[in-house]
């Protein structure tokens, strides 16, 4: 019978190769019960965009600790949006100042986690707020 | 419809919604395949197995680049398991050949098996269809590797890889669990690691007592050195590129190609006739309640399997005379 499931992704855009957090983000997503893509660390805005099309992916989680998310977050958005994913869903996590917030929601990203968050408050929100995109 | 001419077309979005939906098992998605289905059989269908960690990711990676290098366009699925206490699913196989995510000539999927044994998931049949009428030049599927009942692939692949890793212990367990039966082409991979010699003479005894192969094709074993050291990797790379056309085409010099096709064919009509004679049956029974009554009974002990089978299938199923 029908059986609709959430596809999300963990992608680290950028330099910075502590992917450790992205993996137990990665881990608490299964046991949260979507089909989880990992893409691994050092990924350029465009590899994250191409893999979310190929995988067909609700929502994309980038994680980036470097400091760069006000560049690479908007930068995802616009390449995801460019390559036809109007319906992805994008959220963002790392080490980002509350005055940064305004600039990444214009720029498209719907969710902000920053540490101090508990990864169940993440599955909680992912949960009442995306819905996989799928119609019939 | 629509849909079918942007598959053809090559179009990724469509296409990977295509698989989600079939994967979800959406009736609609099932119309979309029966119009896709005369516009498949072009591609070469190659399967990887072994055991988890053997390397089949990272070979795929290696094989996907030399494919690109020969200007073949190339499909890649790759299973992993879905857990059976959350129904959620972590497809990490990606990470190992992100380098080809923005080559338009590669799509990459990955699957969860979502309950189903054999190290493949249920929609991956479709899924092939789906890239193959894309035009891809190759589909390559790699299983979710658990060993022993790995042999779903030979149903769906025309050429099976076999990975195996010096030094694992379970490789010859799993060689005479029927992993020998399925393997069109062995490669040890990390050949440059102690065991490597030994593996290779076990599984060229293994052979040897073989007497008879279909179409003559003995399984050749290929030693892969370190993927790492890139210089005498190429060889190996090239050697086992190579001896995958070879098989393809030996399959079509042999007229054995069709006896694979047919095997996809038979498991494929199989599994429409349970699910278009099935799914309408059991829709219907929980929606009665039949379905909570025959089990109560069931626990009850009031009766047993069989009989409530019998039952509805004398209720439901209309057999003309014959
Ligand atoms: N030393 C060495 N490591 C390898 C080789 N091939 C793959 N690996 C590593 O083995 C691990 C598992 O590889 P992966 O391709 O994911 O295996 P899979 O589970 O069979 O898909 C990874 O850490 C690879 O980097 C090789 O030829 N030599
Ligand atoms: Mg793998």
């Amino acid at each position: 019978m029908a059986n609709r499931k959430l596809r999300i992704m963990v992608a680290k855009p950028g330099l910075d190769g502590h992917d450790r957090g992205a993996r137990v983000l990665a881990r608490c997503f299964r046991d949260a019960g979507y089909e989880t893509i990992y893409t691994g660390c050092h990924q350029t805005p465009e590899q994250i965009a191409a893999a979310a099309i190929q995988e067909d992916i609700d929502c994309v989680g980038l994680s980036c600790m470097s400091g760069a998310h006000k560049y690479l977050f908007p930068e995802c958005v616009r390449q995801i949006r460019a390559l036809g994913g109007d319906d992805i869903q994008i959220i963002g996590g790392g080490i980002i100042p509350k005055g940064d917030y305004q600039l990444l929601y214009d720029a498209g990203l719907k969710g902000i986690f920053t540490p101090g968050i508990t990864l169940d408050d993440i599955v909680k929100w992912i949960n009442e707020n995306i819905v996989p995109n799928v119609k019939e | 419809m629509e849909i079918t001419k942007k598959v053809r077309g090559g179009d990724v979005r469509a296409a990977s919604r295509l698989i989600r939906n079939l994967e979800d098992r959406i009736p609609l998605a099932k119309d979309s395949i029966k119009h896709i289905f005369p516009h498949t059989g072009k591609a070469h269908v190659i399967g990887f197995t072994g055991s988890p960690g053997a390397g089949k990711s990272t070979m795929i990676d290696c094989l996907v680049a030399e494919l690109r290098k020969r200007n073949k366009t190339v499909g890649v699925l790759l299973v992993d398991p879905t857990s059976p206490f959350t129904g959620g699913a972590i497809l990490g196989d990606r990470i190992r050949m992100q380098r080809h995510a923005t080559d338009p000539g590669v799509f990459v999927r990955s699957l969860a098996t979502r309950g189903a044994l054999g190290g493949l998931a249920k929609a991956v049949g479709d899924a092939i269809h789906v890239m193959d009428a894309m035009g891809k030049d190759f589909v390559i599927v790699e299983t979710v590797g658990t060993g022993q009942q790995e042999v779903d692939i030979i149903n769906h692949a025309h050429t099976v890889v076999v990975v195996l890793v010096p030094g694992m212990g379970d490789e010859i367990q799993a060689i005479k669990a029927g992993i020998l039966e399925i393997a069109d082409i062995f490669v040890i991979n990390k050949a440059d690691r102690e065991g490597a010699g030994k593996l290779y003479r076990e599984l060229v005894y293994m052979l040897s007592m073989v007497d008879k192969f279909p179409g003559g094709w003995k399984p050749p074993i290929i030693r892969a050195e370190n993927i790492f050291a890139m210089d005498s990797f190429q060889r190996s790379l090239d050697e086992m590129t190579n001896t995958i056309d070879q098989h393809y085409q030996n399959l079509i010099e042999k007229g054995l190609l069709g006896d694979r096709i047919r095997r996809k064919a038979v498991l494929e009509l199989n599994e429409a006739l349970l699910s278009a004679i099935l799914d309408p049956i059991l829709t219907k029974l929980v929606e009665s309640g039949e379905m909570k009554e025959m089990t109560d009974k069931l626990l009850k002990k009031e009766t047993d399997p069989y009989t409530l089978a019998e039952g509805v299938a004398s209720k439901y199923l209309v057999m003309p005379d014959v």
